[in-house]
């Protein structure tokens, strides 16, 4: 019952969002709200296997280029199926990507799980650019609908939409999984997997399910992609960048809860778009290097662990 | 005969060319409290780890309750009813002590026997009582003394309601007070009709405790009885002081 309400409540908030961003009437806050938006769900993703299971994942660019490239290669061959629809089908995708992630648990923990995600996504990164049919290395044009499908409005106005409600999708995922008994596994296994298993909680299942699920959503959120850049690049698509913001997001906001990566990418996000508008796009990276560096020092239980102390 | 809980056939672990279990055969029968003793590098930790499933044995058979154990994961022998107690504690350290317990309760007590424990959090306050953790119940680990860490370590360990407990050196490094407090623990434990095997290396408190015990030395099981028989036996005192 609480589950529901708070999607509820999630959904409520979604629709105030866009009702304010309709009442400024810009085009710019839809682009940048996009991407803020989908690093809400890329930093909640990364959480319930980075946060709540304990392991590092640096191949976050993978999981959502595969999304994208799935996107490009439904959009060549069956242009007309649904955003949503290529988002699930995206989703699928790196999700079974993230439940072969998953068996390396098996062997992998702490930093040589984190290094053998990376080495993933080079690996992927090579095979699309390789592969001639989604453009190769000289990367493929997807020419943007100019209409909402769903209401009157700019398309960039849809894509918002979208990634509006993916958020409260992977925000009410990871809220209920943190308060379930899903949430206590995920706690053991990151606290002690010895422990845990001698807690009967069974381990690899538990880390697969959090793979996926987090791969999925990971997934889901490159999907509309495509559509936003209008020109996708392997080099763009699995840009470093992505896993780099992922990471520093819920550490900046804090891993604990669910509420932490939302904090961080709304906070992070914001800054990176405005310093990018005002500044330049370089700095925007820098600003997340400096700004981890302090949070390391002065608050490395981020945001929520320093308002909770 | 009383019914047999555990039966241990023909057991042998190797680590490399180095053997650390060999041959090692035992039985115990439901509700009783076995001694497991040994000197350093006996091998007892390394039977405990394949008791409980967090090493595989390379030969031999482990039947608990009429099942045979070998090739199933660690979780699934708790969930069958074998809770272990950690030599060093290993608590979930971002977890407060409630949720500790909390953790088993929810993945054994709850699927065992497809029944659903009512109130889990009533089910972590009578653990905790039960070991007298109560007021700390939302505290962290790392705000325990050692023998808050043991006694966290056993409730946890009851918390998947087992049929067999092994408390692998709970009383190592304590005091003499303490040491008692734990085994007043334990026999509480075991008259609620829990199968206990001790492995400890505080005699006083290895010889109050057990019924029966079994001495391994260098992977190899060279004694089993009663522990004043045992402790008398001339094999055994060599093993401890020497020839």
């Amino acid at each position: 019952m609480h589950n529901i309400r708070f999607t509820l409540l999630a959904l409520v908030a979604a629709v105030v969002t866009f009702a304010v961003a309709r009442l400024i009437d810009n085009a710019y806050v839809f682009f940048a709200g996009y991407v803020v938006l989908q690093y809400v769900v890329l930093a909640t993703a990364w959480n319930i296997l980075g946060g709540y299971t304990g392991y590092v994942n640096f191949g976050t660019a993978a999981f959502f280029a595969l999304g994208a490239y799935t996107s490009v290669v439904l959009h060549k061959t069956v242009p007309l199926l649904p955003l949503p629809v290529m988002m699930l089908l995206g989703g699928m995708i790196s999700g079974i990507i993230g439940l072969g992630m998953g068996y390396l648990t098996l062997r992998l923990r702490g930093t040589y799980f984190s290094i053998a995600t990376l080495a993933m996504a080079v690996v992927a990164q090579t095979l699309i650019t390789n592969w001639n049919f989604v453009g190769g290395s000289r990367g493929a044009y997807i020419i943007r609908p100019a209409e909402s499908p769903l209401f009157a409005g700019d398309y960039i106005q849809y894509l918002f939409v979208i990634m509006l409600l993916l958020s409260v999708i992977s925000v009410s995922i990871a809220r209920a999984i943190q308060h379930s008994r899903l949430g206590y596994g995920f706690s053991a296994i990151r606290d002690d997997e010895l422990a845990a298993e001698a807690s009967g909680v069974p381990t690899l299942r538990l880390k697969l399910i959090a793979t996926t699920i987090s791969g999925g959503l990971m997934g889901m959120a490159g999907a509309p992609l495509p559509y936003y850049v209008t020109y996708l690049d392997p080099a763009s698509g699995f840009s470093l960048s992505y896993a780099i913001n992922t990471i520093a997001m819920p550490l900046i906001g804090g891993t604990a809860t669910w509420f932490g990566p939302v904090i961080g990418a709304i906070l992070l996000g914001t800054l990176q778009q405005l310093a990018t508008v005002t500044i330049s796009s370089a700095l925007s990276l820098l600003l997340v290097g400096l700004l981890l560096v302090g949070f390391v020092i002065a608050a490395p239980k981020g945001i929520v662990g320093w308002l909770s102390r | 005969m009383s019914n047999v809980l555990l039966t241990v056939a023909g057991l042998g672990k190797r680590f490399g060319g180095f053997v650390a279990l060999s041959e090692v055969a035992l039985q115990i029968v439901e509700g009783e409290r076995l001694g497991l003793i040994g000197p350093n590098g006996s091998g007892k930790s390394t039977l405990v780890n394949c008791l409980c499933g967090t090493l595989h044995n390379d030969s031999g058979q482990v039947t608990f309750g009429g099942r045979k154990l070998n090739g199933l994961s660690a979780h699934q022998r708790t969930r069958l009813g074998i809770a272990r107690s950690f030599q060093l504690p290993r608590p979930f350290p971002t977890l407060t002590l409630a949720e500790n317990v909390r953790v088993p309760i929810l993945y054994t007590a709850n699927i065992k026997r497809g029944r659903v424990v009512a109130d889990p959090r009533q089910r972590c306050e009578e653990l905790l009582d039960l070991v007298g953790l109560l007021p700390k119940a939302n505290d962290k680990p790392a705000d325990l003394t050692q023998i808050e860490m043991r006694k966290l370590e056993l409730a946890r360990a009851m918390a998947s309601e087992p049929r067999l407990l092994i408390a692998d050196e709970a009383m190592a490094g304590l005091s003499h007070q303490e040491v008692n407090d734990i085994l007043a623990l334990l026999m509480k434990l075991n008259g609620q009709g829990v199968t206990i095997i001790m492995i400890e290396h505080i005699m006083r408190a290895v010889l109050a405790f057990s019924q029966r015990l079994v001495v391994l030395v260098a992977g190899r099981k060279i004694a089993d009885g009663s522990p004043q028989d045992v402790i008398r036996q001339p094999d055994v005192v060599a093993a401890y002081l020497g020839s």
